[in-house]
């Protein structure tokens, strides 16, 4: 048994970030974590399939090569060598969260952990031993949240022909075929890969366009992208008559007023995540969650239960990692009596690596007409961009959504290469409120996709250059 | 050895400070530079640092109490020090904030103590010199005094300039909030849209101004930036005389072509009588409409220059002075404000009027000619710039032309907000009304 200040219970994004920012201020910490650190971030999520997107994104520049001058011998692909290497820089960032941990001298606490009463946590290690520990000033709860099959419509995980994204990140080779269930960031970009290297990709989603909760722009020019890649895609799709088979599975799934049969080696579940709030003794607590199951906090990542706070996915949407780091660190200054800024939860940037990327911050134009704004819209495409033809990629484009009278930002969407490292300008424009008129100002050099953004700015003022 | 914790001057021109929070509780340890609290300064909410290592042993100010700077508010000790004696004693200095541990007897003057808050913390301006860039942190403003920890992250709001978002100024101009106003719930106090947003119009003038414009539209003025002859003179001034430093200007008008042109007009038939003070309330609201930068209003980081003319009235009731509004006066006809002047002063009379009637004015008028003041002053009624006292109307002896004669003549006095209006800005005004009044055909002109 060990006495600590603060103890968090999983070492993801949320934990670990908010692990260190508490070490930093002074606390003595632990992280009780049972697999590797890093979370389904670095081991199952982020880091290994932007590994793989990138091999797949090399696959597909290569079939553009001749055209800059530059043609590859026999190009093959082997999905089973992308996947090592994405295992390999899996592990190495992992890694690099266990020095990050001795260097502020966190302590790692592997097993499995339990609360158990106030201020004190059980562990059950590898070795099937019980530990107390004690957390004198707080326990975070970081537990993030895991796969989940679709039971309901005989999609249950199989592990072989009904697979998570868990599987789809340590497959062998590349499927022969492949039905994608759920096109949101996960589903969107696991096509975008397997159709990099060969497989027969169908994508299926319920709602009426791939990526959902994008703006409906940025949804349409990536179905565009994906179809013109022979990338099956299906929207407001419903699915039935699931039979799973050995090596195969079977469905049918009606769309724009047809149903047809379909057959594919496998089916990779992509509909969401579920938190992980069973067997932590939330219950024995009385720690109360929401109505959609996620512990529920308030603004300072406080539950109901005085020293007792969440963090991350499990502490509710939007689940992204970047989130998660950003409540680790506020909760660590509110433990250690420092003054947080309360976090913004409107300008939590959205990034999804299929190729095309997208990436967007605030709202969707459907939602400002849902809220009924004045507003105006600036949008530039990448196709008049000097910097994008010189790559050769000319797809996509960047959307201003301004308010109509202030200017200010009320939503930001780039679609394109590199998009996802661009929209933090509007990001940092959104957080500090400057107007469209400050991105103009802001000189941005030529020739850069960037300047995408100045002119979809000055678009929305009515004034573009060049377009 | 124990250190006192001060409410620290943290704005050159903070005299006292509300504390709103404390961050950290009796009983925690505190290193030098560690934000023990948060204080609301004259501009922003701030936070005032420790100056020593220790433990916060005493919290001497409940959150919510304002207090004056160099007020002790806490200890900060070792964990068993006996520090009984230290509260009741140590009344610091007013002025001189946070002595340095390191030279305990001796008082620092007041503005080095100021600068000794941190090199960091902007630039103490002396009053007369305009805002300069915050100094260099490498150059310590003075010599002697110690560099005090100062978290890095603090970047208070240097004098004169208030931290504010962009879009919260957009917000702030259009609705006619003062920023200076304004507590910024944002990064470091900085004001951002939703402080605006909660903003009464007008800010905190607004509660004590009954008569700040309740209608103004964009298009309808121009504020004017001040700029640093404007600010020093603001600054200088109201230490001089008061918050408005008000200064007067008389001229006497002769009413002579007035009296002809009413009589003129009260010959064509008894509806087209108007008296004296019609014709002047009309000449003053042309006079206003040619100089906006009398018809204006002080907004404490701006000015706000009227293009539209809304007179007020001073009317005396039973229940003390009230000043209905006469709207857009420099368009209407003499007819039409000789009626509207009536009306309103019979309903000010009965208690009748409505909030939009004596709301919104961008100038005002006094007259007590007919209880035969000869002349007098007026108080000016905030936020706006100007007010001008009416006299009586009387035959005077005067020279024209070398000969006595006998002329009707009035003394108009203008009192003048000199934050806005200098000396010579008026007497020009005064000049236009005077060609107006002494050549009343200009009226239609």
């Amino acid at each position: 048994m060990a006495s600590f200040d603060v103890i968090f219970l999983g070492g993801g994004p949320a934990g670990y970030v908010g692990a260190i920012r508490c070490a930093q201020l002074g606390l003595n910490t632990a992280v009780v974590e049972r697999e590797g650190l890093g979370g389904t971030c670095v081991l199952w999520g982020c880091i290994p399939a932007k590994a793989l997107l990138e091999a797949g994104h090399i696959a597909d520049r290569l079939k553009h090569a001749p055209e800059f001058g530059v043609t590859p011998g026999e190009v093959k692909l082997d999905f089973g060598v992308a996947m090592k290497r994405s295992r390999a820089v899996s592990s190495q960032n992992s890694k690099g969260v266990e020095f990050l941990f001795k260097k502020n001298k966190i302590t790692w606490i592997r097993g499995t952990a339990k609360l158990a009463g106030k201020n004190s946590v059980s562990v059950k290690t590898a070795d099937g031993k019980e530990e107390k520990h004690d957390a004198k000033k707080a326990v975070v709860i970081s537990t993030g949240s895991r796969v989940k099959g679709l039971p309901q419509i005989g999609l249950e995980l199989n592990k072989k022909t009904v697979i998570s994204s868990d599987e789809a990140l340590i497959l062998e080779k590349a499927p022969k075929s492949i039905i994608i269930v759920g096109a949101g960031a996960v589903g969107s970009e696991f096509a975008d890969v397997f159709n990099a290297f060969g497989s027969q990709v169908t994508l299926v989603e319920v709602m009426p366009s791939v990526l959902p909760v994008e703006d409906a722009d940025s949804s349409k020019e990536v179905e565009r992208s994906f179809r013109k890649r022979g990338i099956a895609v299906l929207t407001g799709a419903k699915i039935s008559n699931v039979k799973v088979g050995k090596d195969s599975v079977s469905m049918s799934i009606e769309a724009g007023g047809e149903k047809k049969d379909f057959k594919s080696d496998i089916v990779l579940v992509a509909a969401g995540r579920a938190p992980n709030v069973e067997d932590i003794g939330l219950k024995e607590q009385g720690v109360q969650l929401t109505e959609r199951g996620f512990v529920k906090i308030n603004e300072r990542m406080e539950t109901n239960v005085k020293g007792l706070y969440a963090i991350g996915d499990v502490a509710g949407p939007p689940m992204l990692a970047h989130k998660g780091e950003r409540e680790g660190m506020i909760v660590a200054e509110v433990i250690a009596g420092h003054h947080a800024q309360v976090l913004d939860y409107t300008n939590i940037p959205g990034a999804t690596y299929c190729h095309p990327e997208v990436a967007s911050v605030g709202l969707t134009e459907q939602q400002c007409k849902d809220k009924k704004l004045d507003y105006k819209v600036g949008k530039f495409p990448f196709s008049a961009n000097g910097r994008a033809r010189t790559s050769g990629e000319t797809e996509g484009f960047v959307k201003i959504i301004r308010g109509a009278k202030y200017g200010e930002i009320l939503g930001a969407h780039i679609v394109g290469a590199h998009a996802t490292e661009m929209i933090h300008e509007l990001v940092l424009a959104r957080t500090n409120e400057f107007t469209v008129e400050e991105i103009d100002l802001a000189v941005h050099a030529h020739p850069t996709l960037s300047e995408a953004i100045a002119e979809a700015a000055l678009d929305s003022l009515g004034k573009m250059i060049h377009a | 050895m124990a250190t006192k914790v001060f409410m620290e001057a943290l704005s050159p021109t903070m005299e006292e400070g509300k504390l709103v929070k404390w961050l950290k509780n009796e009983g925690d340890t505190v290193k030098s530079g560690d934000p023990l609290g948060e204080v609301e300064t004259d501009k922003a909410i701030m936070e005032l640092v420790a100056r020593g290592d220790g433990v916060l042993r005493k919290r001497l100010v409940s959150e919510g109490a304002s207090v004056p700077v160099g007020t002790l508010v806490g200890v900060i000790a070792t964990k068993d020090e006996n520090i009984d004696d230290l509260p009741a004693g140590a009344a610091a200095p007013p002025g001189a904030p946070a002595p340095q541990p390191e030279k305990p007897d001796v008082p620092a003057p007041a503005v080095e103590a100021q600068q000794s808050t941190g090199p960091s913390r902007g630039t103490p301006v002396p009053a007369p010199q305009p805002p300069a860039p915050p100094r260099p942190p490498a150059a310590p403003p003075a010599a002697s005094a110690p560099p005090a920890p100062v978290p890095s992250q603090q970047q208070p709001a240097t004098s004169g300039a208030v931290r504010s978002s962009p879009l919260a100024r957009r917000l702030a101009s259009e609705r006619g909030v003062d920023l200076g106003t304004l507590q910024g719930s944002g990064p470091n106090g900085r004001i951002i849209k939703r402080d605006v947003e909660n903003a009464p119009a007008g800010g905190a003038r607004a509660a004590t101004a009954p008569n700040a414009p309740a209608i103004s539209r964009e298009g309808d003025y121009q504020d004017v930036p001040l700029n640093n002859i404007r600010k020093v003179i603001a600054k200088r001034l109201s230490e001089s005389i008061g918050p408005i430093p008000t200064f007067y200007l008389t001229v006497e008008l002769d009413l002579t072509r007035v009296m002809e042109m009413r009589a003129a007009m009260a010959e064509l038939g008894d509806e087209f009588k108007v008296s004296v003070n019609d014709v002047l309330l009309k000449a003053i609201s042309i006079a206003l409409s040619q100089h906006p930068e009398v018809n204006a209003h002080w907004l404490g980081d701006r000015i706000r220059n009227f293009n539209r003319v809304h007179l007020g009235m001073a009317v005396a009731t039973d229940d003390g002075l009230i000043v209905p509004v006469i709207w857009d006066a420099d368009r209407k006809g003499m007819a039409q404000i000789s009626r509207e002047a009536k009306e309103l002063a019979k309903r000010a009379r009965e208690r009748k009027l409505k909030p939009e009637e004596f709301t919104g004015s961008t100038f005002s008028v006094s007259n007590l000619g007919m209880f035969g003041i000869d002349q007098f002053t007026a108080i000016i009624n905030p936020p706006e710039a100007g007010i001008l006292a009416i006299g009586t109307g009387e035959d005077k002896l005067v020279v024209v032309d070398g000969e006595p004669v006998v002329r009707k003549r009035v003394r108009i006095t203008m009192s003048c907000d000199h934050r806005v209006i200098d000396g010579a800005v008026g007497a020009k005004f005064l000049q236009t009304l005077r060609r107006l009044v002494e050549n009343p055909l200009m009226l239609v002109y």
